[in-house]
């Protein structure tokens, strides 16, 4: 585990409080990522991916053991550094787009920067740009109701990767898409990460999306059952799971 | 975050439901006019009375003569005549006394040429144009003189002059009241309504002496109905009307437990009442009127509650992305203050509208004043940010979370 890692987690624990009292989700992960690496996450249902994937995402907090973001320990930031953290190093892409529905496209792509206090004029002009990059250019006056799901979901990644981030975090991308529409979404990722080094953490049930990624990381029941490269993976490992 | 995108953004939110916005703003528009034109119409009583007061003369008493006890029946003020002109110049001797007009009113038929009017003559001293601080627009007051040798001079108010001579200038010319020639010294200056709505330029003033003898005449030589006297300054009022009493008392012979065989008045003091009633008048309606825009605060915060649960996964997607609590506050706030200060702009209009309208109807005096406006403005602007904090705080303590898994 080396110290310039973008990802370093030891020992992460995580319960949730309910009325039946504190029920554990992950058991002590352990954890690095390197700057470059495309990691696919896998697990059935329940098997605390969706936790681990928000905590990656300085979305939650864990409630015990170490989580160290670029370097930074994310369990010592406040609500408002933790904010920073997901504006400057991580950028989202969700299942569901989640772009905002009255904005249109190069608004959408510009909001991340709008945080960051970047000039009107800059703003555009990058978003614009990262439309060109997902093969969008032309519809940046849009809305995202105007467009096909696959379309929503480029825009959605040139949101996440306006503000140049360290790390792409993307939680089920492909979910709500047909087959081919996945391919291109993945063959996106794939040119991201090779092309630009960008670090990719993917979250997904199926076996062929999670093979566009050199290394998996299996859970099982809140704790890690596999961690290597995508090929050494026994079957099992790679079940489709939902 | 930068302020310039937030409000552009709040624009957009307003415009996304438009019917929904109007509804809440029209709250604050109901409100705002509201407070708008019920400050203006209680400026316009204040305008009134004070005016009126102003008309009237400052630092003022008035002494009538009367209220004694006949045979067991009580009569009332000016009732009898016991006061004198040589009360007046007693009177007039007293510290903190600066002017005091002994008053002999009567009325008569005033005929000039073809043109008749009946109206009120006083026959008062030079004294009285200084005590009702009134002044004359064209000739000259007439003197102590006229008062010592009961010369036929007379003084006209503005509304005798329009209804005996029209456009024509009075001074110099000869009017005969009851038959007898007097001469027109001057016109005396527009005076306006009085706080009982009488006309007060509907009379004509002579020298004291002149009605006692020759027009009206009197019971007992010096006799006059009221006097009013001037005090030097207000402070001194209580202390003056206190030294009058005493030394007409004394003058008039009455003894200890005896009743006054006459009445003193600070109209100042009346004048004060009537002022601080315009007054609280004014600032009833305005706090009937501030109830409404209180209600149309309650509204906004209403509308942001539910547009804050509407947008939590709109608040879950800014957050995610890098929006920190207080961009999220900011964001709400502007909104709920976007919607206060539009509705505050269009009642403003409203509340000015509605004062000239009243204006038009009703001819009252209604006043709008800048002041008003200014703080129909600030309140409003207060309002959006009292009743929208707690809407945007919500949205802005959300956990980031809860807010996206928000369905």
């Amino acid at each position: 585990m080396s110290s310039d890692a973008v990802i370093h987690i030891e020992k992460l624990y995580k319960e949730y409080v309910t009325d039946a009292g504190p029920v554990p989700v992950l058991y002590g992960l352990d954890v690095s990522v390197t700057p470059g690496e495309f990691v696919a996450i896998m697990g059935p249902s329940g098997s605390g991916k969706s936790t681990f994937m928000n905590i990656l995402g300085c979305l939650d907090v864990a409630t015990g053991g170490t989580y160290l973001l670029n370097g930074r320990d994310v369990n010592a930031q406040s609500r408002d550094e933790l904010a920073h953290l997901r504006n400057e190093v991580i950028g989202f892409v969700f299942q569901g787009f989640n772009l905002l529905p009255r904005a249109n496209l190069v608004d959408n792509v510009a909001l991340p920067l709008i945080y960051r206090g970047v000039p009107r004029d800059e703003r555009v002009a990058r978003a614009n740009d990262m439309l060109g990059k997902v093969g969008l250019g032309q519809y940046g006056r849009s809305l995202p109701n105007q467009i096909s799901g696959g379309q929503q979901q480029r825009v959605a990644i040139a949101r996440a990767l306006v503000n140049s981030p360290k790390l792409i975090l993307a939680d089920e991308p492909t979910g709500n898409l047909d087959t081919h529409t996945s391919q291109e979404i993945m063959t996106l990722f794939s040119e991201l990460n090779r092309r630009d080094g960008i670090t990719i953490v993917l979250v997904t049930h199926e076996p062929d999306i999670a093979a566009y990624a050199q290394r998996l990381v299996r859970l099982s029941d809140g704790r890690i059952v596999y961690d290597g490269p995508v090929e050494h993976a026994a079957p099992q490992h790679l079940e489709a799971t939902s | 975050m930068m302020l310039l995108p937030m409000l552009s953004e709040a624009w957009q939110a307003m415009g996304a439901n438009r019917l929904r916005t109007f509804l809440t703003m029209l709250g604050m528009i109901i409100g705002v006019g509201a407070v708008i034109m019920m400050l203006a119409i209680g400026q316009g009583v204040r305008h009134q009375v004070e005016s009126s007061i102003a008309s009237m003369g400052s630092n003022l008493f008035i002494i009538l003569s009367g209220s004694t006890t006949s045979g067991g029946a009580r009569m009332g003020s000016g009732a009898l005549p016991t006061l004198t002109v040589a009360d007046a110049a007693a009177i007039e001797e007293l510290p903190g006394v600066s002017a005091i007009a002994p008053s002999a009113p009567g009325t008569a038929q005033i005929v000039y040429g073809s043109n008749n009017w009946s109206t009120q003559v006083i026959g008062t001293t030079p004294s009285y144009l200084e005590v009702r601080d009134w002044g004359v627009v064209s000739g000259a007051p007439f003197t102590d003189s006229d008062v010592r040798s009961a010369t036929r001079v007379a003084l006209l108010g503005q509304t005798v002059v329009q209804n005996l001579f029209g456009q024509e200038d009075p001074t110099g010319k000869t009017i005969r009241i009851k038959n007898s020639p007097y001469l027109v010294l001057g016109v005396l200056a527009p005076k306006g309504q009085s706080l009982d709505g009488r006309d007060q330029d509907d009379t004509v003033l002579v020298p004291v002496t002149t009605a006692q003898r020759k027009l009206f005449g009197t019971q007992f030589a010096g006799a006059v109905r009221f006097m009013m006297a001037q005090a030097e300054s207000a402070a001194v009022m209580p202390s003056v009307e206190k030294a009058m009493g005493d030394l007409l008392r004394q003058r008039h012979h009455i003894r200890e437990g005896e009743d006054d065989d006459f009445t003193i008045r600070n109209l100042t003091a009346l004048m004060n009442t009537a002022a601080t009633t315009a007054q609280v008048l004014s600032l009833m309606l305005g706090a009937i009127a501030s109830i409404s825009l209180v209600v149309g605060g309650i509204g906004i915060m209403n509308i942001m509650l539910v547009s804050v649960t509407e947008r939590t996964r709109e608040i879950g997607i800014r957050m995610a992305i890098g929006a920190r609590g207080r961009d999220v506050l900011l964001q709400f706030l502007l909104e709920a203050i976007m919607i206060s200060v539009i509705g505050c702009l269009i009642g403003v209009l409203l509340g000015v509208g509605g004062a000239l309208l009243v204006t038009k109807l009703t001819g009252m005096d209604v006043i709008v004043t800048p002041s008003s406006i200014v703080m129909a403005f600030c309140v409003a602007a207060a309002v959006g940010i009292f009743f929208g904090w707690y809407p945007a705080q919500k949205a802005s303590r959300l956990k980031p979370i809860d807010a996206l898994r928000y369905q």
